[in-house]
């Protein structure tokens, strides 16, 4: 651990500055706590000491869990994988905004981004869609079962063709590329005021529907994805914006324009959703 | 929520326009109210034209006010539990304004036919013609002021909505996204600004 944390100091070049290597930070931590799906949960104030500038949020957390489970006390739940910043798994929202003050993932959120003695708020992604399991750990599969619904290609498997054989336009590869950078988060949802999943949906429908190999299942995945991010208990997009500036991957609300343009040709090109 | 929203949006565009006619003097104003009333005569009866667009308008009303609260409902329903801290970062006050703007808006609407169309809260009465209507209801401050606040929020019901409407319909992108603000912001402005022109004229004393 130490090791690591120093490396980063030394790669970000900033070692020569004394308050980076010292773990000086005292914080105060208003997290939200709940036993399970049935608590009703509430939030708790604990104080954190020996934080280090350089200590990602996730690292503070662990260092918050070391005392708790030191003074006997339950550790925080929270959830988190690869902590570089691809898995989408550490949704969290700090001081009210999805994976804090930078438009990252919070476990490349790192403490110099606050000051000695903040109070900061932590608190699970609030929507119907995604039920808190314990403490700040939410259950995402929501967003599974919308890429069930469509945010797939079938082909055939067996031998790879020739990449080359299907040539795609620079610009449409770009985009392409860009809407699957999305993680799968959930911060979309967690930053709109209607709790949302339209930029997801979004993401994953002009991902696809901009490849040649998308083509196919182009008017039937669009339906199916939308009526099933409906049956999942999203709210409706009116185009507020807080998804895209919350989203760690930077997907424009361009993708939503995209979705629906797909949805209206799809209807009334004569696709329907699946029940 | 965008189609309906469009109908509106152009019958608000004619109406601000016919609005400006009350400065080319009373007859003028009137003959254009009678003229609305007899569009098509003798072919079709009288009040034909007026109850199409009446009914147009009710239907795109009807439709935006159902569409506005099944929204407001599955956002509720989709977030029971509200954050304990929450800080928007890109909302603007005209997107946060919708549903309660909209709300204020439509009450607006009502007194608005209540106080022009049919006369009865109107200071002149319902005999009096559309100008003397105008006249009489604008030379007071405080009619005057509900109009300024219930057009300056349906300016900001509209400057989002026009933006909010490009996505919907799929017809905005990355490249147009700049222009289409500035659009409805700049649409926004002058609508508006066209609507304020005839009660602020009318109270200082330049209409009378
Ligand atoms: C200062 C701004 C406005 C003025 C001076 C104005 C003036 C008038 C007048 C004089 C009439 C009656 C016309 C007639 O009976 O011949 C009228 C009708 C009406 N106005 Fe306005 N208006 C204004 C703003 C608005 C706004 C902002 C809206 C919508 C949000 C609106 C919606 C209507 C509607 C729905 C009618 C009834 C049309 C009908 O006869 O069915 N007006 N207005
Ligand atoms: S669109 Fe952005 S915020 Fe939403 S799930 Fe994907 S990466 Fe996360
Ligand atoms: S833990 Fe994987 S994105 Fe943060």
């Amino acid at each position: 651990m130490t090791a690591t944390r120093e490396g980063a100091t030394f790669a970000s070049g900033t070692a020569a500055d004394p308050a980076m290597a010292k773990h000086d930070m005292t914080l105060t931590l208003r997290v939200w706590r709940q036993k399970g799906p049935a608590d009703k949960g509430r939030m708790v104030s604990y104080t954190v000491t020996d934080i280090s500038p350089d200590m990602s949020f996730l690292e503070m957390l662990d260092v918050l869990n070391e005392q708790l489970i030191q003074a006997g006390d339950d550790p925080v739940a929270f959830d988190h994988d690869c902590r570089e910043g691809i898995c989408g798994m550490c949704g969290v929202m700090i001081n009210g905004q999805a994976h804090g003050p930078e438009q990252t993932t919070t476990c490349q959120l790192h403490m110099r981004k606050f000051s000695d003695g903040d109070t900061i708020d932590v608190e699970p992604w609030r929507a119907s869609a995604f039920p808190v399991i314990k403490d700040l750990a939410v259950d995402r599969r929501a967003l599974d079962r919308i890429i069930q619904a469509g945010g797939y290609i079938s082909a055939p498997t067996g031998t790879a063709p020739e990449a080359h054989s299907v040539l795609v336009p620079k610009k449409d590869a770009d985009a392409a590329f860009d809407a699957a950078t999305c993680i799968g988060c959930g911060a979309c949802v967690a930053a709109c005021p209607n709790a949302s999943s339209m930029l997801f949906t979004a993401a994953k429908v002009s991902h696809l529907g901009l490849m040649p190999q998308g083509q196919p299942e182009r008017n039937d995945r669009v339906v199916n994805m939308v009526a099933q991010q409906d049956r999942e208990g999203f709210g409706g997009c009116t185009n507020i914006g807080e998804c895209s500036a919350a989203c760690p991957k930077g997907i424009s609300m361009e993708n939503i324009s995209r979705l629906n343009h797909d949805l209206l040709g799809a209807l009334r090109a004569g696709a329907r959703p699946k029940s | 929520m965008a189609v309906s929203g469009i109908v509106m949006l152009l019958y608000l565009i004619a109406h601000m326009i016919g609005n400006l006619k009350i400065f080319a003097g009373r007859e003028s104003f009137n003959g254009y109210s009678e003229w609305i009333r007899t569009i098509g005569e003798p072919a079709v009866p009288a009040q034909t034209t007026l109850t199409i667009i009446r009914i147009v308008l009710l239907v795109a009303v009807v439709a935006h006010f159902w569409a506005a609260v099944s929204l407001w409902r599955q956002a509720k329903q989709a977030r029971p539990q509200r954050y304990v801290t929450k800080k928007p970062v890109a909302q603007s006050y005209a997107s946060r304004t919708m549903r309660w703007g909209g709300v204020i808006v439509g009450l607006f609407i009502v007194y608005h036919i209540l106080d022009l169309t049919v006369g009865a809260v109107n200071p002149a009465g319902t005999d009096a013609s559309p100008y003397d209507r105008a006249v009489a209801g604008f030379s007071n401050p405080f009619v005057t002021a509900v109009y300024v606040i219930a057009l300056i929020l349906l300016g900001m019901h509209l400057r989002h909505g026009i933006w909010s409407a490009t996505q919907t319909l799929g017809q905005s992108n990355k490249r147009r996204e700049k222009t289409v603000n500035l659009f409805a912001l700049v649409f926004s402005v002058v609508l508006i600004g066209g609507f304020l022109i005839v009660p602020f004229s009318v109270l200082f004393g330049l209409v009378d």
